[in-house]
């Protein structure tokens, strides 16, 4: 899908091979792809300018390494400053403890995710074991209340609502209701607004000043582009929110506007939103978000999906098992179906940096687990695990069985022997049995490699 | 002949007030006391197209037409120059305009003419439909709307209260229900009810999500059942503050169902809308609606040379 940067850079460092160091002439065509590449993933302009001479100032003089390709060296030196300018390290909800409730206001652009979003942090409030409690303070948009109760009943957190046209007395007379029901965090989620909105944005303002909120969360859309910068700023300047929550980011931007913003109003990200269930709300991490920006891939989140989604114990008799060469069938079947738990391969495929190059889209749209499983499930307990012994006719019966033809039993015959053939090497090759974490994984190494 | 009355082109012309600052205005600036072109020209050029987010692509293909063009002719005064830019970016941004906007009292080809509204979460596909239904019914056509978005959490409920403001019938089951029967129903309601025009509205789906997209291509295969032509015209909505990524979502939504158009939405507060130029020439897609506020009745035609005139500052009557 996106080429990433250290692809498009791989062609602008040919021609360094044999020079011993970056200067100023060889890096001129990387420092305008990194441009490029920096622009397209809806970085604001400003921001990519000062990026581009940062890193241009860096890589000068750094010599060039047999083991690492200049490209991979200056992806290097441009991810460490993303990481650098989106905050370093990640910063927590601060909610007051003294008083009572804790208030966090949620405000942002029409669409952009806040009702979800407040549900999301009210369910994750109450798993830590708060008790909070939710208003509905959008006084315009259709049914905005209705839907703030469906997903509040959904993540069981109280929903204060009332027949009122004036936002302001729906926020006071739910911060009533939290201390008279003993909640001690009150989520306000208001209406969307637009920034040149200034009715909209005097209420907000209005709202802030009653509710004094611990926490003020401006929610973005992460598709947004170059107008993140001046929608974050405008509403910084009314405002002055704590944190901003970036949404949506289950989908394939790059996400370049979290960096704008970030740059521009010097505020911390301090969640992001990955999906639209109740539970898809994740710390923000600076160092992916790079990586994403630069279509590197997020190859810490796949080894995150797949543990969470793997049975471990499961995985570990797996591998005893390959490794004695007892794969059967049974196996296999098991192992597709927790491929398929961990989602759609394109999805995993995406998250694994060149994975995304080697595998050509239309194979995996075609990829389809149905009529395997079909044929397996047609095999006798016996066949499953001694493949080895389906003849011919068994090789019909199975066919009828599962609705396949003949051709297709045999291919997948023949593909699980070849497979089992290469699990063989390939477990003389891992015997070391190390197990893959974040650690062992990171970017470092992974550019080293 | 306008296609905007009055009212509604000062509204398009306030909408993109901000866009001509960032545009002609910044333009202006860079040209001043200027009769050449030289690298430090082009740069901010490049810079200026970028920010209204007009595209990286896009922006490359008018900054090499320019120094092209700058190669052959001199310029005795900036007011040249400028012209000379205008002309050009102009140009690139009309070259694809294959559009043809119909007003909604135009005779439609089909009855019922059957409309799928589609678009990722909150580009603001159940307001658009709302705006089409209430123009429709405006126009003298027999409406309906159909509830497909059984996903999101009081979808219904915020239909229905548009439905009412548009004086039109809703189809729907309420959340949970299958999205392919309530299009189903929909669909026979209006054969049997003899409407004009069925507006369905869809649940909000990212596009790298396969299995939500083939619930599109369900919905497409359900509404032929019934009539084999439907839907006759399927809206891709974009959120007009989008960035590079709205070429990546109607790239998607091409491959499972056959987009005949873009709505494009939220123009009012944007100071950008170059999106809409980078789409249509990067896809040929005709855009086909714009939004440009909250209520019902702000949604525009598209006109194409209207839009390019409001983004570069020199409308026309």
């Amino acid at each position: 899908m996106f080429e990433s940067l250290s692809d498009k850079l791989d062609g602008a460092f040919k021609k360094l091979a044999g020079q011993a160091t970056i200067n100023e002439i060889n890096i001129g065509i990387a420092m305008r792809d990194i441009k490029r590449a920096l622009l397209g993933a809806d970085v604001n302009y400003k921001v990519v300018k000062k990026l581009v001479e940062d890193v241009r100032q860096k890589s000068l003089g750094e010599g060039v390494i047999k083991s690492v390709s200049p490209a991979q060296m200056i992806v290097k030196i441009v991810s460490d400053e993303l990481t650098e300018l989106m905050g370093g390290e990640q910063k927590p909800l601060a909610l007051s403890s003294s008083r009572l409730p804790a208030v966090v206001m949620v405000a942002g652009l029409q669409g952009s995710g806040k009702t979800t979003f407040a549900a999301k942090l009210a369910k994750r409030l109450k798993k830590s074991g708060r008790n909070p409690l939710l208003v509905a303070a959008d006084v315009y948009r259709p049914a905005a209340v209705d839907q703030l109760k469906t997903l509040g009943a959904e993540v069981s957190v109280p929903v204060f609502s009332i027949e009122e046209k004036d936002a302001m007395k729906v926020a006071m007379q739910g911060l009533e209701a939290a201390k008279a029901g003993a909640h001690d965090v009150l989520i306000v989620d208001t209406a969307g607004r637009l920034q040149i909105d200034d009715a909209m944005m005097a209420e907000a303002e209005a709202l802030k000043n009653a509710l004094k909120p611990d926490e003020l969360l401006f929610v973005v859309d992460s598709m947004m582009g170059q107008e993140a910068v001046n929608t974050a700023k405008a509403f910084n300047d009314r405002l002055d929110f704590d944190g901003v929550v970036l949404t949506k980011l289950d989908g394939d931007s790059r996400g370049g506007a979290a960096l704008s913003i970030r740059h521009v109003v010097e505020k911390p990200i301090k969640f992001m939103s990955v999906g639209e269930k109740v539970d898809d709300l994740d710390q923000f991490y600076p160092d992916r978000m790079a990586q994403r920006i630069l279509g590197m891939g997020d190859i810490v989140s796949f080894v995150e999906k797949a543990q969470e989604s793997l049975d471990m114990e499961a995985t570990l008799q797996m591998q005893k098992k390959l490794m004695k060469n007892e794969f059967d069938l049974n196996d296999f079947f098991d192992q597709l179906q927790q491929l398929k738990k961990m989602g759609s391969m394109q999805s995993l495929i995406e998250m694994v940096p060149g994975l995304n190059k080697m595998v050509p889209k239309q194979d995996l749209e075609n990829l389809d687990f149905k009529p395997i499983e079909a044929i397996i499930s047609s095999m006798t307990k016996e066949e499953k695990s001694r493949p080895e012994i389906i003849n011919g006719s068994r090789r019909q019966r199975i066919a009828l069985g599962s609705g396949t033809r003949v051709q297709d039993v045999n291919m997948l015959l023949k593909q699980f022997g070849e497979m089992k053939k290469m699990m063989r090497s390939v477990s003389k090759l891992s015997g070391n049995g190390r197990k893959i974490t974040s650690q062992n994984l990171a970017l470092d190494k992974f550019l080293k490699r | 002949m306008g296609f905007f009355d009055k009212f509604k082109l000062s509204r398009l012309t306030e909408g993109l007030g901000k866009t001509r600052e960032t545009l002609r205005e910044k333009l202006a600036v860079v040209t001043k006391g200027r009769t050449e072109i030289d690298d430090e020209f082009l740069e901010e050029l490049e810079n200026i197209l970028v920010s209204a987010d007009v595209g990286v692509e896009t922006t490359l293909a008018i900054v090499d037409a320019i120094t092209e063009r700058a190669g052959t002719e001199s310029y005795r005064s900036e007011d040249e120059l400028n012209g000379m830019l205008m002309d050009e970016i102009g140009k690139m941004l009309m070259e694809s305009g294959e559009e043809h906007p119909v007003e909604f009292d135009a005779p439609l080809p089909a009855k019922p003419y059957v409309i799928l509204i589609v678009g990722v979460n909150g580009a603001g596909k159940t307001t658009s439909v709302a705006k089409l239904a209430s123009n429709y019914e405006k126009a003298g056509k027999k409406v309906m709307i159909a509830a497909a978005d059984t996903f999101r959490a009081a979808a219904y409920e915020q239909l229905q209260v548009w439905a009412e403001r548009a004086g039109v019938p809703l189809i729907g089951q309420g959340q949970g229900a299958d999205p392919a029967s309530v299009v189903f129903d929909a669909v026979s309601a209006a054969v049997a009810r003899n409407a004009d025009v069925v507006l369905v509205d869809t649940a909000g789906r990212l596009h790298n999500k396969s299995h939500l997209m083939e619930e599109l291509a369900k919905i497409m295969r359900v509404a032929k059942k019934k009539i084999p032509e439907a839907p006759h015209e399927v809206l891709l909505v974009l959120d007009g503050t989008t960035g590079q990524n709205a070429v990546q979502q109607a790239r998607e939504f091409m491959k499972f169902v056959h987009v005949t158009g873009i709505v494009v939405t939220k123009l009012d507060g944007t100071a950008k809308g170059g999106i809409v130029l980078s789409i249509s020439r990067e896809l040929k897609l005709p855009v086909k609606y714009i939004g440009v506020g909250e209520k019902i009745d702000d949604l525009q035609l598209f006109d194409r040379s209207r839009f390019v005139g409001a983004l570069l500052g020199r409308e026309k009557g």
